[in-house]
């Protein structure tokens, strides 16, 4: 167990190297001076800050050199200083981290419980009405593009209803404490949250739906009625166990895709969190900003991903650690 | 072939999936000479509600654009960006995937070890920081759109290949003489095209959703209309004009649910054992 | 017949969907199951012998209907019972046993948790009592280190032992009736027989009917009390063991029971002045599966100085149980896996010193029949190009292979204008001819043969091997017969070589294996061979 967690952080260490080495290749694939590039376009750098930046990262000196101190420097927490924010990246990130981690993990929950949960109703009534309804709107929201549905809840629960706020962390001077403030937050979180969540939990109601349809015909689901099984204890051991197999390897393969969703849906509803710093690095043309945020993107996956693989390990017993 | 098509007609989500996605590609080739309309152009007052006026039918935009020439002129965008996109994605994941698959050993390990670091990578802020770096044009869209889809192509196609590569019939090939290249193209990849084909049509879904994304943040060719520039450039309006965002959105959702159920179907029509109980 | 049955089938009819090749998988079937007896429902794939048993359990596939019959059960027809009263009587009354212990248990849980679950499921015991029940059972089978393996999961037990975890499960609540569906046919023939031995105990000491399927003659001779005779879903012969295997009725039964190889070898003419067609020397094969980082790794001899030649005209058989390394061998001989060590010598040709065209330019001196009929032959490729494609490969005109494929298919009996189709329009002992026929094309020296008749029902294998037999002396083909199925080694090798892990533990003329077998491997897998004992074979 230790030594595939070992492993595996290894392993997660040298990607985000190579995650770093491949963003140093890509400023340099941009069209003009890179330390132009980092600082930012259109009137936002002066002279001043570009020479520093060109110190700063030793463009005068040869690439290998170059590559080394900009390795060096985003392994030691240094992603450089954002001219357009007045701030240095990583403080930047670190100060929007938190709400985005509320916000994926939130949506991350309710689409997994929501999914599965709606994924065994669809298998258990697969060909009746409930399975159609739950098929059909599982396909339509599959097919819906995030930011659209972002869109389209602001209009019909902020608008038209009037019943939750349309974009933020929490009200502005509302100066709430206590309850009051988790519950204000609470209802800022409901409609990014299902925006996400509703992507996800399409997906995850497919997943189960199918996965356990595939298992229902395995042969120890037909052992488990030859015991005299009651239908729903063979349906919650039996079947749904197994089926949740794939579904666990398909969160960790989305964990990327979530935090793709968290970009559109922060910048919809202003919610502030590194989603959200993408989007505004984007609009500044900051790429300093933007790779930044894109490192810790990577390393969000990739700490999700060896959570994922340790649940799977754990609930699949023919799997041992460490081969 | 015929059983194939039969099966996939008597499904009806695939049925529904062939027409959405052929009405599609019939406006993306002849919308343009049917609408010349250009979706650019000022036609009318600005925030002209749908429905109001017979020549603009869905409105017009916050610089008095129209609406519906807009919806016309993106459908060309978002099938072109999805079908190439997955095109090239293919032809970088299945080689990578049959090599990987076919040769093992340490080929298999170097390739493997490559597709996974692309596939941690986060798909969309990569596709984004590559569109912003390269600058948005159409040829950085494509490309960066293939880049992060290839992948599961090569992996798929990997698992295929491995599984088929012990058949007996490639044994049997092998033992007969046949050269690498004969078996992995006339004993191997024909066996593997079905699961590849069912992912490419959900690829195609996938790359109509990232471009739609891409240009909605900003990051579409600036000389192509796309339903997701339009959606974007309405959102900050939407208390003003719903039919701004609403239209060019459902437009997305339609073809990606066309090109999802072309998908399903044709999973089911080829793999026929599944279909029996999941209806 | 005094005793009341256990459960009487009468008159069952099972229709198929529409679609199939015939309107009733099981037709008019009447069994009686009697306590302290065992029935054996014998017959070929398709026969309808699986959907009896499961008839019995109301475990039916959703895609057929029962349309007439009863099962009479302690005074009920069960085919009127609702799921409530089938889950009464499942586990209970009747209990299971499948062919595929592997499959059949749940990966996720724990051996002991699915014992347990079979009290559960009828509110019997304490959560307790039931751990005691499990550990109580998993000794009676047999199970070693009994607390071990309930706290083990399935993927941790061998076949065997996985098997006689599913027997304890379905005996747990001591059922007055036991329905086995090809309970051995998965396992190892010494394993086999040792599971045999187990039912047969099992079902003495409990008194229980039980109702055993299979496919194989020998098993029946060994386990059957009564024997019914299943054909197309039509009883076609019933009775005692003695009366029908001593006086078939029925030219169906008399056409099986000839069909089961004899363990006699017939005799042979020696051939040790024959040149040497194929030599193999010192053939080493070790799989090593990589343990990670802090593990060693695990390592698999699958060859160990493996030697054996084959004269010209001459079959060796190569005879083992499963993980024996037997399959290995045939593939290090074709060059299909490369082995560490070791020379494979084709006449005067070094082949194991080979690479690339120089490897492929003397591929067809030897060739290579498969087990699998289904997974040989390339679905998407039509018969012809199957054939002719290794041919013009090797440079032959289209045309001439094209011909020559036409020969061959005659050859294997079947007509020419198979050229044309599919494989999937042939049946399986089809498949296996062109699978031949394929072979022959390359106008082989040597064939391997790898456990080439073992999908096959017997009476398509026993045609299957005359065809092989008829063809080697034709050709003057040699032939490497790799198989677990001594009863066929014996009718067809001239020598055979018994493998145990990678090793050949010992290599004789056929007669003289049979006769006097030295090492104790192959003593216990002859004696663990089916149906030595029965009427037929006693003479």
């Amino acid at each position: 167990m230790l030594s595939f967690v070992a492993q595996r952080i290894v392993k997660g260490v040298f990607v985000l190297l190579a995650i770093i080495v491949m963003n140093f290749f890509l400023i340099r694939l941009a069209p003009g001076d890179p330390a132009a590039v980092m600082a930012g376009e259109a009137g936002a750098s002066d002279a001043q800050f570009v020479q520093q930046l060109r110190e700063k990262f030793s463009l005068d000196k040869p690439l290998p050199e170059q590559l080394f101190i900009y390795v060096k420097g985003v392994v030691t927490l240094d992603l450089g200083f954002s001219f357009r924010q007045q701030m240095p990246v990583a403080k930047l990130i670190a100060e929007r981290l938190p709400a985005t981690l509320l916000l994926t993990l939130t949506a991350f929950g309710i689409s997994l419980l929501l999914g599965i949960t709606f994924g065994t109703l669809a298998a258990r009534f697969a060909g009746t009405w409930a399975d159609t309804a739950i098929t059909v709107s599982a396909l339509l929201f599959y097919a819906t593009p995030i930011f659209w549905v972002a869109l389209m809840s602001i209009l019909l629960f902020s608008v038209y209803l009037g019943w939750l706020p349309s974009f933020g962390y929490e009200t502005i001077g509302g100066n709430y404490t206590g309850w009051a403030h988790v519950k204000d937050v609470a209802l800022h979180l409901v409609m990014p949250a299902m925006t996400i969540g509703l992507f996800f939990m399409a997906t995850y109601t497919r997943m189960t739906r199918a996965s356990m349809l595939e298992v229902k015909r395995l042969d120890f689901v037909k052992t488990a009625r030859a015991k005299g099984l009651r239908d729903n204890i063979i349906q919650r051991r039996h079947v749904l166990r197994n089926a949740l197999l794939p579904v666990v390897t398909l969160a960790g393969v989305h964990s990327g895709t979530l935090v793709g969703g968290a970009v559109l849906t922060e910048t919809v509803f202003a919610w502030p969190g590194i989603g959200r710093l993408l989007y505004e690095a984007l609009l500044q043309r900051d790429y300093n900003l933007l790779l930044g945020v894109f490192v810790v993107c990577s390393a969000m996956v990739l700490i999700f991903n060896l959570v994922t693989d340790l649940v799977y390990r754990l609930v699949d017993p023919r799997i041992e650690f460490a081969s | 072939m015929k059983k194939f098509w039969k099966a996939m007609l008597r499904n009806p989500g695939g049925l529904i999936g062939l027409v959405i996605i052929f009405i599609a590609i019939f406006i993306a080739l002849f919308g343009q000479m049917i609408f010349p309309n250009s979706p650019w152009r000022m036609v009318q007052r600005p925030f002209l509600p749908p429905f109001t006026n017979p020549m603009v039918t869905l409105g017009t935009d916050a610089l008095g654009r129209d609406v519906f020439a807009g919806l016309i002129y993106g459908a060309r965008v978002s099938l072109l960006v999805g079908l190439v996109s997955t095109t090239v994605a293919l032809t970088i994941g299945v080689p990578v995937g049959a090599i990987a698959g076919y040769f093992g050993g340490k080929v298999d390990d170097a390739l493997m070890r490559f597709t996974e670091f692309f596939q941690t990578i986060p798909s969309f802020p990569l596709a984004i920081v590559l569109v912003a770096i390269l600058q948005p044009s159409i040829y950085s869209i494509v490309g960066s759109i293939a880049i992060v889809s290839w992948p599961p192509v090569a992996r798929l196609v990997r698992g295929e290949v491995l599984s088929l590569r012990t058949r007996e019939y490639v044994q049997a090939a092998i033992v007969t003489g046949q050269s690498n290249t004969w078996i992995i193209s006339r004993e191997i990849l024909p066996n593997a095209l079905s699961p590849v084909i069912v992912l490419a049509s959900l690829m195609v879904a996938n790359a109509i959703l990232l471009e739609s994304s891409l240009s909605f943040l900003g990051l579409g060719d600036p000389n192509l209309m796309s339903w997701g520039y339009m959606v974007g450039a309405g959102r900050t309006v939407i208390r003003q004009a719903w039919w701004i965002t609403v239209f060019p959105g459902i437009a997305i959702l339609i073809s990606v649910l066309g090109m999802n159920l072309i998908g399903e179907g044709l999973n089911d029509a080829l793999n026929p054992r599944l279909a029996k109980d999941s209806r | 017949m005094t005793v009341a049955p256990a459960v009487s089938i009468k008159n069952l009819k099972i229709a198929l969907p529409k679609s199939a090749e015939r309107p009733y998988a099981v037709d008019g079937v009447s069994i009686d199951l009697i306590p302290g007896e065992i029935v054996c429902v014998v017959g070929e794939s398709g026969s309808g012998k699986s959907m009896c048993a499961h008839a019995l359990m109301g475990l039916l596939p959703d895609t057929v209907t029962t349309e007439t019959g009863e099962v009479l059960f302690e005074g009920r027809n069960l085919l009127k019972l609702d799921e409530s009263g089938w889950r009464e009587v499942r586990g209970r009354g009747i209990a299971m046993v499948f062919q595929e212990p592997m499959t059949a248990l749940n990966p996720l849980m724990r051996i002991g948790e699915q014992m347990m679950e079979m009290f559960e499921a009828h509110n019997l015991l304490t959560p307790k009592e039931r751990r005691a029940k499990a550990l109580s059972l998993a000794k009676e089978v047999g199970l070693p280190d009994p607390e071990r393996i309930i706290r083990a999961y399935p993927h941790q037990l061998s076949g065997g032992q996985r098997q006689r975890a599913m027997i304890a499960m379905a005996l747990a609540l001591e059922p007055s009736v036991l329905v086995a569906d090809e309970p051995t046919t998965a396992l190892d023939v010494t394993t086999q027989a040792q599971i045999l031995k187990l039912i047969r105990n099992l079902q003495r000491s409990r008194n229980m009917a039980v109702m055993f399927i299979t496919h194989d003659f020998g098993v029946v001779a060994d386990i059957a009390d009564r024997v019914v005779v299943l054909r197309h879903g039509k009883i076609v012969e019933e009775g005692s063991i003695d009366a029908v295997f001593k006086n078939p009725q029925h030219d169906y039964t008399k056409a099986l029971l000839a069909a089961v190889p004899s363990m006699h070898p017939p005799v042979r003419a020696p051939l040790d002045e024959n040149a040497r067609a194929v030599e193999v020397i010192g053939l080493d094969k070790t799989y090593v599966t990589s343990g990670g980082w802090f593990k060693p790794d695990r390592r698999v001899q699958a060859a160990n100085e493996v030697t054996f030649s084959i004269m010209q005209g001459e079959t060796v058989g190569l005879v083992g149980e499963s993980g024996s390394g037997k399959s290995s061998v045939a593939r290090l001989v074709m060059r299909l896996i490369e082995a560490d060590r070791g020379t494979v010598r084709i006449g005067d040709v070094d082949l194991t010193a080979l690479e690339g065209k120089a490897l492929r330019a003397q591929r067809h001196r030897i060739q290579m029949i498969f087990q699998d009929p289904f997974a040989s032959l390339n679905p998407r490729r039509r018969v012809g190009q199957i054939i002719t494609d290794g041919p013009i490969a090797r440079g032959t005109d289209p045309k001439v292979a094209m011909q020559r494929a036409r020969d061959l298919l005659g050859m294997v009996g079947l007509d020419a204008g198979s050229l044309d189709r599919y494989p999937h329009e042939f049946s399986g002992g089809q498949r296996q001819r062109l699978g031949i026929a394929r072979a022959l094309a390359m106008d082989p020296e040597i064939i391997v043969a790898d456990e080439a008749v073992s999908a096959l029902d017997v009476s398509v294998q026993a045609q299957v091997l005359k065809l092989l037999e008829d063809l080697k002396a034709r050709l003057g083909l040699s032939m490497l017969f790799i198989t677990h199925d001594l009863r066929v080694a014996a009718q067809i090798c001239d020598r055979i070589a018994v493998m145990q892990r990678g090793v050949i533990v010992e290599l004789k003329p056929t007669a003289q294996l049979f006769a006097s077998p030295e090492h104790p491997y192959t003593r216990e897998l002859l004696g663990a061979v089916p149906g030595q004992s029965s009427p037929s074979q006693a003479a």
